[in-house]
């Protein structure tokens, strides 16, 4: 009898391994007593593993698992993003009550299967791998999201965000079935090959598989009107969660809103693309409004992703080499811009009693420089002025608009920025512009409204490093990418180069 | 040389983070001043005969997206250049004298916006100028908002509130022209190697449908900032709210940017749509001059006189401008640097003059001139400067630009001499009214009124000095300019407007 191994190339592969070994290492760290405190550093280390793994296979594209996967700079990239933002949710759970609650090897262990996931789905080139990844990324955040045990709100965004997100994979579960009826085939090379081989050029059959493919996809990403669950979700979960959600969720499933798109049914971008550019400009309009009069920072930074989110689908819209290089740019800056937000909202949580409420950054200016620059840059960088990471971003989703003839969509994104404002800068004025703060009240949090955190406060949470530290670090990246933004580019254009 | 010139002043802000407290200021001062000596040294090196650029610095920026970081120096920047590097001086000198809480960081974003001003009007670069011209709104967002006065009290909006508006307003017409400048590149590229360089884009030209909507998408931008009338709601709360050394580089210089933008980038880039759109744009700017003149007079808030007479002169400038001749720009360049000196020393004497009285309402004030000789003496040529008394530069700039307007637009013109005759009005009424008329009602009280000190004599002395040089000699700037003027204009006479194209037929 002849048996004929598979090829298994383990270079490809080895960033996956080096995650899945992580994961079980640091889930059995929790039971032997000496290494209860080495979680967060052993993630680290996986992190670190993984990351130079794929750095490693930079450039050299390849499919994987009898095209199962692809390895190409475009997974490689969006993979990156994710384990950055991972990195710094690792520091920013440092003390964390949702961790010890959870406890710490566990808390880990899910945090690596979401990225494994993620790094997954960025290079799935299947039907069956893109969906067996997004439930591997999807399934830890539910939990991770409920991990504050005792706080309601975090049991409500975790039970919340698995009800909303299983209506998102069903409903792209149901597309799926559709185009594999279709065309026969699972993987998306082979879709394209199908819909021109049976003629299904715009066959009802295949545009109801995409519009429900679009939707759930639509619900991961957070575009309106699939968003509902965004600012509730943000709000209730752990903070260094969300930021972990926030960022990179979007990018892995961006990378396969790309992929998907654009490879599987990039011969029926006519059906599509007036479809996904409504989308686009919906969840612009929606995102920004909805902000406005937030005051809760989390639920701000939520309805704000929902527009971002619709800025970045503009690159998905037009379908071309710029556009995907255009979204990997403004994912990354995102990524920075994000984190540097959030490690100023995880260290005010500790710090004040008015958890992520705009109150809890008024006088910052003057109480915690260190803090408020950083928050500072972001929002003017969420904003997109000149001089950030930020502004370079938008300049390349444009140019990518324009030149696929998608202007219209453009000037909604100068329309959504210009909205954007008044809420990015409520913040800014929040920090630098009101006297100082009125009165810290000393023990007991009498505030209604926007979470009522019963957390411990930490009174020297703003000076501590794993906190400071990251806030620096993003906001200057967010200014150098803003500055030099030719080393970014460089890597968002082969992304780009990867699909097209 | 001019990397430094641009660069000085944001390496003066950032070192001076290091330094204590109490040297923030001389040491902001001394970067202004190290900036005016180069500015100084530029125009002195200046070919005048050229209309070329000079002093130009050109290096790839984001070689991926067709971005040039590239700067340079002719008719047009010249002396808003040099205008800048003075009014800043003016500006951090009059503030170091006085007490401001954060120094260093409010001297940082001082020297910051003197950066980004200069940036805007030294790129050379589409997108580069777009940048700048944005980047411009951050410093004086937080310099208005964090020190500027709150004005809850008399009915008006907080300093935050104000900036916000102020922000928002401007920001609508910016983040469309970047859009219209993206779309600039691409379109004229055609499918080619996308460039964004000024100089590469004029000579590619555009098709005259893409020119029309990309022209407003500029204009909204550029009359926005200046701000020309129906687009200038933010300009009273802003200017209410604004701290006085920042608003005396704001309104000096800033407002010129719009001006000078036209001049550089709409008239080359889209002669087709300047043409066609010419009149409307006189129209918005004779509104802005009959507007902002009536309001000048109307208003009380001696903040909202200088304020609401900017309005009409920035109408005037861009009147010449849009005469689409070459005495009409030269005229507006001339007007713009005027306007600028002008500008500058009236908010200095206001803010002088609400420290002696307290209250920045006209009618509190009156009689100063008997115990402040010198600050009236002062105070006179800054107003006869205003109203363009024969013999002043001002007089100068706008001869050429109603000579400009004359040949090209009759009716126009007409209209816009009667703005000529309001200024008359609204600058001796502000004088009068400070210096002179003490009201009956207030004549038993003491006068508190007392000279000029030698500090702000220092800041003063000197920027009424340039307006008296150059109303001695407004060949200056006109014998430099004109080379690189006419070969703007030139652009914009050799474009037709459909109309007559149709004619022809």
């Amino acid at each position: 009898m002849n048996f004929n191994e598979p090829h298994i190339d383990y270079a490809g592969i080895s960033p996956l391994i080096a995650l899945t070994v992580g994961l079980c290492v640091v889930l059995l760290s929790a039971v032997f007593k000496p290494f209860r405190r080495s979680a967060p550093l052993l993630t680290l280390v996986t992190l670190g593993a993984a990351a130079g793994l794929l750095i490693w296979q930079w450039n050299d594209p390849k499919s994987l698992i009898t095209g199962a996967l692809r390895l190409d700079d475009l997974a490689i990239s969006i993979s990156l993003i994710a384990i950055l933002t991972a990195a710094f949710c690792v520091l920013l759970s440092l003390r964390e009550r949702a961790t010890e609650e959870a406890g710490s090897g566990e808390y880990h262990a899910l945090l690596l299967g979401s990225v494994l996931g993620m790094v997954l789905l960025a290079a799935s080139a299947n039907l069956v791998t893109f969906f067996v990844a997004l439930e591997t990324l999807s399934i830890p955040l539910y939990i991770l999201c409920a991990t504050n045990l005792r706080r309601e709100g975090s049991l409500e965004s975790g039970l919340k965000y698995l009800i909303v997100g299983s209506i998102g994979s069903a409903t792209l579960l149901y597309g799926m079935a559709f185009l594999y009826g279709g065309t026969g085939a699972t993987n998306f090379a082979g879709i394209a090959d199908g819909i021109a081989r049976n003629g299904l050029d715009g066959d009802p059959l295949i545009l109801i598989g995409i519009a429900m493919a679009a939707v759930g996809l639509a619900f991961k990403t957070s575009i309106a009107p699939f968003h509902q669950w965004t600012p509730d979700v943000y709000q209730g979960a752990p903070t260094p969660i969300t930021s972990f959600m926030a960022v990179a969720t979007k990018a892995a499933a961006f990378a396969v809103f790309l992929r998907f798109f654009d490879v599987a049914l990039g011969s029926q971008l006519d059906s599509w693309q007036p479809a996904l550019a409504a989308l686009a400009a919906i969840s612009i309009v929606v995102g920004n409004v909805g902000a406005i009069g937030q005051d809760s920072l989390k639920r701000l930074l939520g309805y704000s992703g929902v527009a971002q989110a619709g800025y970045m689908l503009g690159g998905v819209v037009v379908a071309s080499e710029s556009g995907t290089s255009s979204l990997v740019f403004y994912l990354a800056a995102y990524a920075f811009m994000n984190l540097a937000a959030f490690s100023v909202i995880v260290a005010r949580e500790r710090e004040t009693v008015f958890g992520d409420d705009i109150r809890a950054v008024r006088g910052l200016g003057a109480e915690r420089p260190a803090l408020a620059w950083p928050l500072t840059i972001s929002m003017l960088a969420l904003a997109g002025l000149p001089a950030t990471a930020g502004f370079i971003g938008k300049l390349y989703l444009i140019e990518a608009l324009v030149e696929g003839d998608y202007t219209w969509l453009a000037v909604f994104i100068a329309v959504g920025t210009m909205i954007s404002l008044a809420y990015y800068l409520r913040v800014v004025a929040a920090m630098w512009m009101r006297p100082e703060r009125e009165t810290i009240p000393g023990g007991t949090p009498a505030i209604a409204g926007a979470a009522p955190e019963a957390d411990p406060v930490d009174p020297e949470a703003g000076r501590r490093w794993y906190l400071v530290g990251p806030a620096v670090f993003a906001a200057a990246a967010t200014v150098f990418f803003g500055v030099i933004p030719q080393p970014l580019v460089e890597f968002a254009s082969h992304a780009g180069a990867a699909l097209f | 040389m001019i990397n430094v010139l641009l660069w000085a002043p944001l390496a003066f802000g950032l070192l001076g983070l290091f330094l204590p407290r109490r040297a923030a200021g001389p040491w902001a001062v001394l970067g202004s001043l190290v900036t005016l000596g180069i500015a100084i040294g530029m125009v002195a090196g200046f070919d005048s005969g050229s209309a070329a650029l000079q002093y130009t610095e050109s290096t790839a920026w984001i070689s991926g997206l067709g971005v040039d970081y590239s700067l340079g120096l002719d008719g047009l920047n010249l002396f808003l250049v040099l205008l800048t590097a003075v009014l800043w001086v003016g500006g951090i000198t009059f503030a170091a004298f006085r007490e401001y809480s954060r120094p260093k960081t409010f001297y940082l974003l001082m020297l910051m916006a003197e950066t980004a001003t200069l940036g805007a009007f030294l790129a050379q670069d589409l997108l580069l100028f777009v940048l700048f011209f944005d980047f411009m709104l951050v410093p004086f967002y937080f310099l208005f908002g964090a020190w500027g006065h709150d004005r809850t009290g008399e009915g008006g909006l907080t300093a935050s509130a104000a900036t916000l508006k102020m922000i928002i307003y401007t920001l609508i017409g910016s983040l469309l022209m970047l859009v219209a400048a993206i779309a600039t590149a691409i379109l004229s590229a055609d499918g080619g190697h996308i460039t964004f360089s000024i100089q590469a884009l004029q000579e590619q030209g555009l098709g005259h449908g893409s020119q029309q909507w990309i022209f407003w998408f500029f204009a909204a931008a550029f009359l926005v900032k200046m701000p020309a009338f129906l687009l200038h709601g933010w300009m009273p709360d802003a200017y209410r709210a604004a701290p006085l050394p920042a608003l005396v580089v704001f309104s000096g210089v800033l407002a010129k940017v719009g001006a000078y933008g036209f001049l550089r980038i709409v008239l080359p880039l889209f002669p087709d749509a300047t043409v066609e759109f010419q009149e409307a744009i006189l129209l918005i700017a004779l509104a802005s001059i009959l507007y902002g003149s009536v309001m000048a007079f109307t208003q009380t808030n001696v903040r909202l006189i200088a304020g609401y007479s900017s309005v009409a002169q920035l109408g005037f400038i861009t009147a010449g401008i849009f005469a689409l001749r070459a005495d009409g720009s030269d005229g507006a360049i001339l007007q713009m640097v005027n306007h600028g000196l002008v500008v500058a020393p009236i908010f200095v004497i206001v803010a002088l003059l609400v420290e002696r009285t307290g209250s920045e309402d006209i009618r509190e004030m009156g009689g100063m001139a008997m115990r402040a000789p010198v600050l009236a003496a002062l105070f006179l040529i800054v107003a006869l400067a205003t109203l363009a008394m024969p013999g002043s530069s001002n007089f100068v700039g706008e001869f050429y630009i109603l000579n400009g307007l004359f040949q090209e637009k009759i009716v126009f013109a007409f209209v816009a001499i009667s703005g000529v005759a309001m200024s008359a009005y609204y600058a001796l009424r502000l004088y009068q009214g400070a210096m002179h008329n003490r009201p009956a009602s207030r004549q038993g009280q003491g006068l508190m009124s007392r000279e000029i000190g030698v500090r702000d004599a220092l800041v003063l002395v000197p920027l009424v000095g340039c307006i008296v040089a150059l109303s001695l000699y407004p060949q200056l700037i006109l014998e430099r300019t004109a080379p690189t003027v006419e070969k703007t204009v030139a652009k914009v006479q050799g474009a037709e407007a459909p109309e007559s194209r149709l004619a022809t037929k």
